[in-house]
């Protein structure tokens, strides 16, 4: 009995997880706030990376605390990223056009290819040179589109990717693979 | 062909040059935003002081760290992740008051701090302790065995010289101000030379 007892408090006590703490979330966001910052602008472009990544951050400090203290905090970050950048795209296909998208000002590039709720192959902005590959991977169908940016962006293994996606690791490759083929028809280094 | 796919690549790797560095800003607002909208635990700033850097930490409740950071704010900050929360963000803008009030002590101007303080990193023992040495006034000095006694425990005198010793607090609860009887300055967790010169700026020298 005392024995049974014993033994299973110790089956009850918790993994030694003392040596592995969360680092404080200042040095968290530290440390992946630029990778982020990057995959965002990438995916929605810069003036919507803004909102993406102040929720992106908001969301992981709330869930934070709860997090396993041995988390891959990098492929974590990313997920949340992603799903935000998802969001931020449903929302730009079902925005109306502007009634009054002003021709010629600073930010009338970003407002039309933001709010074209059309077929994804709109000409993209391309105020910078690599304006145009960004442009073309923003026009990827969504998975083509996550599959390249956390692989290449967001460094993630195929597995990983795959996870954040929320498909298959057979099905983020095939995805992948896609996107590279396409991107290769519209890309002139 | 392969080449071409090898630039590819690299271009996806090295990723879009629009925004590039706008991160730190992005993060800045998202700090002051964390604090607003109460998803953060603890604000914090880092702060120059006559006794070099200071980082002060402030939760709901008010202040709950000032820290001399020898060895960088890392380990302070490490320490309150574990023992308070690791929500913990540097918003300067949210400790503008201690900071002020801060000035204005090392100024000279002010000799009693009005801040609103958060006591759990402190043991029931220690805040009987250094509530009674919150009590000693600007300039002047008591001793551990009075301390002690007045924190209702006259034989732990050496209880009470630990839990001096571990004010999360210092400066704005003035343990500095307390001496060994013999006059000796006795302890201080940021060292000796800076117990002597908070001594000497409310003597006025």
């Amino acid at each position: 009995m005392a024995i049974s007892r014993s033994r299973r408090r110790d089956r009850l006590t918790p993994v030694s997880t003392a040596a592995v703490s969360l680092p404080p979330f200042q040095r968290f966001l530290d440390a992946h706030r630029a990778e982020v910052w990057r995959f965002l602008v990438a995916s929605v472009g810069p003036s919507e990376a803004d909102d993406c990544f102040q929720e992106t951050f908001i969301a992981a400090l709330r869930a934070y605390p709860r997090l396993p203290a041995d988390s891959n905090l990098r492929a974590w970050v990313l997920t949340i990223a992603h799903h935000k950048a998802v969001d931020a795209h449903r929302a730009r296909r079902r925005r109306p056009l502007p009634s009054e998208a002003v021709e010629g000002s600073p930010d009338a590039g970003h407002a039309t290819a933001r709010s074209n709720p059309g077929p994804p192959h709109a000409a993209a902005p391309a105020e910078l040179p690599d304006g145009e590959l960004w442009g073309a991977v923003r026009e990827l169908p969504p998975r083509q589109r996550a599959a390249v940016l956390l692989r290449y962006l967001g460094d993630l293994s195929h597995a990983e990717a795959a996870a954040a996606i929320g498909c298959s690791e057979e099905a983020a490759r095939r995805s992948l693979h896609e996107a590279l083929k396409r991107l290769r028809e519209v890309w002139r280094p | 062909m392969t080449s071409d796919l090898r630039d590819l690549e690299r271009a996806l790797r090295r990723g879009p040059t629009q925004g590039a560095g706008d991160d730190r800003r992005a993060a800045s607002e998202l700090a002051q935003r964390a604090v607003r909208e109460g998803a953060a635990d603890i604000a914090y700033a880092m702060i120059d002081s006559p006794l070099g850097a200071l980082l002060l930490a402030g939760t709901r409740r008010g202040l709950v760290k000032l820290a001399y950071t020898p060895q960088g704010p890392d380990p302070v900050l490490q320490a309150l992740a574990r023992r308070v929360s690791p929500r913990l963000i540097e918003a300067p803008g949210s400790l503008d008051e201690p900071r002020r009030q801060l000035e204005q002590y090392f100024s000279g101007e002010r000799h009693e701090f009005e801040l609103a303080l958060d006591r759990r990193l402190m043991s029931p023992f220690a805040r009987r302790v250094l509530s009674v040495t919150a009590a000693i006034p600007y300039g002047s000095a008591s001793t551990y065995l009075d301390v002690a006694r007045r924190a209702g425990s006259p034989r732990g005198y050496r209880a009470a010289g630990n839990a001096l010793g571990a004010n999360p607090i210092p400066i704005v609860i003035p343990c500095h101000r307390v001496l060994h009887r013999t006059g000796g300055l006795g302890g201080y967790g940021g060292g000796l030379e800076r117990k002597r010169w908070l001594l000497e700026l409310e003597r006025g020298e």
